[in-house]
């Protein structure tokens, strides 16, 4: 019993539901969720190094021992993650103060921002396949608010499709949850790993998990990433890197867990199907990154890209494999709120979307010019930045385990991946200058300091990876080894 | 009465699949709602349904039903209920903004 576990979740919980009440006062709200942001930050890295001392950690709620109850479990792949989007939402509420605007702050953003990272780290810790359910609910739905807040006419429709899009994948993941149940009789990830090993995963089961598969690709935008460039594209510059930097990876997450501790024993179907999934999205990917002249689309595209390549690394299954595409998932997450944030930084400051419009931003704003460019090489995966060591890893696990064509897919469109970007920088930054020192728009700090912090980031995760790399290797040491999270979670 | 129970989520699927693929927002919507009840039914029926019981009669009861389920679809229900409120106050919003609650005629729509 650590009730330490729950912190992560109910912090952030607890806030959203103050800050309803601090409604007229923006100060106020400011100030709180900054405290509570740094609370959330602190608690999780101590969590997180815990758990290399004390092993896996786990939380019965209402003390039902586990199958019997719902429980939190605590890993270091979960806790790694909630590290992370604790970073990466404190950065952005950073920027929120500056850009936001006050009919947003008076009308509950910060409340719905805390209940979304709630929702987010409520489905990272979460051991209980039907509370993966409600965590994801709690996170949708307050996503749902998030991009309808403001209530511009392209926001509302866009919704709907976001909408009704995730209630049919709602739908589809009950259909799953009830034939899991129906078959094996147990919803708790642990226990439902030893039941299957132990009657063998027939077709019934396979089928059931290929039901799952189409659920978290929904939600992960993996081949079924159809609603991702339109909905991603139209709420306010904050909430869309919001959205690219969380959302997709609670789905990849959940991917991850699923396929690596209760669904692993016909690899020949299920991480088949992944892996033609993978190589499908990063083609769709590129295609949609280099086809587009909006500048939104394009940062959108790049979010399915990396969709495709980090679900490589579970496709192909090694350990190493494995490491990388967790090295890659943290990396993608600093890395395109900042994306999204300069993307939404130069529309504020030239008021057009379109790459064509814009010409020698460069010249005006050398700053947020150098960082895009930073931006744009720790993507494509140049060495010092942190892009390069998931890429490596995952390329060692893909030869290891022969999958070339994967390989090969994967290192071309980080290729179109550096094009796409470059086709910005070179359109957008270089050239001659448009602005006119007449209506040359004030670049804020408040602005800019974010973009430098997550540009920070992005540099210190690349030299200092040794820094993480116990926890990475820990965290893909418990996702192949089920037995490891298993001892954890079933023992005495 | 399993077999009759499933055949009924497979009736409430078609009408719910039906509506949704309509070009009307407030029939899809309905669509949406008709569907979870649907879920939800079939949460309860791989439970196992068995008449006259409860959940739980103490540790010598004869015959219970699985509360687990029933615990299951509560949940399901309310956050289903919220979803489709939700919808419903988005589907209003974009009547008023828009003037059109037709899906083809929303389709591809942009304000800039």
């Amino acid at each position: 019993m650590n009730n330490i576990v729950v912190m992560p979740m109910i912090i952030p919980l607890l806030t959203g539901i103050v800050l309803v009440f601090l409604r007229p006062y923006v100060k106020a709200q400011r100030v709180f969720s900054i405290v509570s942001i740094v609370a959330t930050i602190a608690v999780s890295i101590y969590l997180l190094n815990r758990i290399q001392t004390d092993g896996i950690l786990r939380l019965d709620f209402g003390g039902w021992m586990p199958p019997f109850g719902i429980l939190f479990v605590a890993d270091s792949f979960a806790m790694l993650l909630v590290v992370t989007t604790a970073i990466v939402t404190g950065i952005l509420l950073f920027y929120a103060f500056s850009s936001i605007g006050k009919a947003h702050e008076n009308m509950f953003f910060y409340p719905f921002v805390f209940f979304l990272v709630a929702g987010v780290n409520g489905s990272f810790l979460t051991g209980d396949l039907f509370n993966l359910f409600v965590c994801f609910e709690v996170m949708l739905l307050s996503s749902y608010v998030l991009i309808t807040l403001g209530g511009r006419k392209v926001q509302l429709v866009e919704s709907i499709k976001y909408v009704s899009i995730n209630v049919l994948s709602s739908w589809f993941f009950l259909l799953a949850i009830a034939y899991l149940y129906g078959t094996v009789g147990t919803l708790n990830m642990a226990h439902l790993s030893v039941r299957i090993a132990e009657v063998g995963q027939g077709p019934l089961l396979t089928v059931i998990s290929v039901i799952f598969l189409i659920v978290f690709s929904l939600k992960a935008g993996l081949l079924l990433y159809f609603w991702l460039p339109g909905s991603y594209s139209s709420p306010p510059t904050v909430v869309a890197a919001l959205f690219g930097a969380l959302l997709t990876k609670v789905g990849i997450y959940a991917m991850f867990r699923v396929f690596t501790l209760i669904f692993y024993h016909e690899p020949g179907v299920t991480h088949m199907l992944i892996g033609v999934m993978a190589a499908i999205t990063m083609i769709g990917g590129s295609i949609g990154a280099i086809a587009f002249n909006d500048v939104r689309q394009i940062v959108s595209y790049n979010v399915i890209i990396a969709v495709g390549f980090i679900l490589v690394g579970l496709a192909v299954s090694t350990e190493v494999a494995i490491q990388g595409s967790i090295y890659y998932l943290i990396h993608d997450m600093i890395i395109k709120a900042l994306l999204f944030l300069l993307a939404g930084t130069m529309i504020y400051l030239t008021g057009t979307a379109k790459i064509e419009k814009m010409s020698g931003l460069i010249r005006n704003y050398p700053l947020l010019g150098w960082l895009f460019f930073l931006t744009m090489l720790s993507l494509a995966g140049i060495p010092p930045l942190s892009g390069f060591i998931g890429k490596v890893y995952v390329g060692q696990g893909a030869i290891e385990a022969g999958s070339f064509v994967l390989l090969g897919i994967g290192f071309f469109s980080s290729i179109l991946v550096l094009y796409s970007l470059l086709r910005i920088f070179m359109n957008c930054f270089w050239g001659e200058t448009i602005i006119n020192e007449d209506d040359d728009v004030p670049l804020s700090k408040g602005m800019l300091v974010p973009c430098v912090l997550f540009g920070l980031l992005t540099i210190g995760l690349g030299f200092g990876a040794e820094g993480i790399a116990l926890y990475v290797s820990d965290a893909a040491h418990t996702l192949m080894n089920p037995d490891v999270y298993i001892q954890a979670v079933l023992k005495e | 009465m399993e077999t009759l129970i499933t055949i009924l989520v497979g009736v409430l699927v078609t009408v719910a699949v039906y509506l949704l693929l309509s070009r009307n927002l407030i029939r899809v919507i309905l669509g949406t709602a008709i569907l979870s009840h649907a879920v939800h039914l079939l949460l309860m029926t791989m439970g196992g349904l068995k008449k006259g019981s409860v959940p739980l009669l103490g540790e010598e009861a004869e015959s219970y039903v699985d509360a687990l389920p029933q615990a299951l679809i509560l949940t399901a229900i309310v956050i289903s209920f919220a979803v489709t409120a939700f919808l419903l106050v988005l589907a209003y919003r974009t009547y008023k903004e828009t003037g059109l609650d037709d899906l083809d005629a929303l389709r591809g729509f942009e304000d800039e």
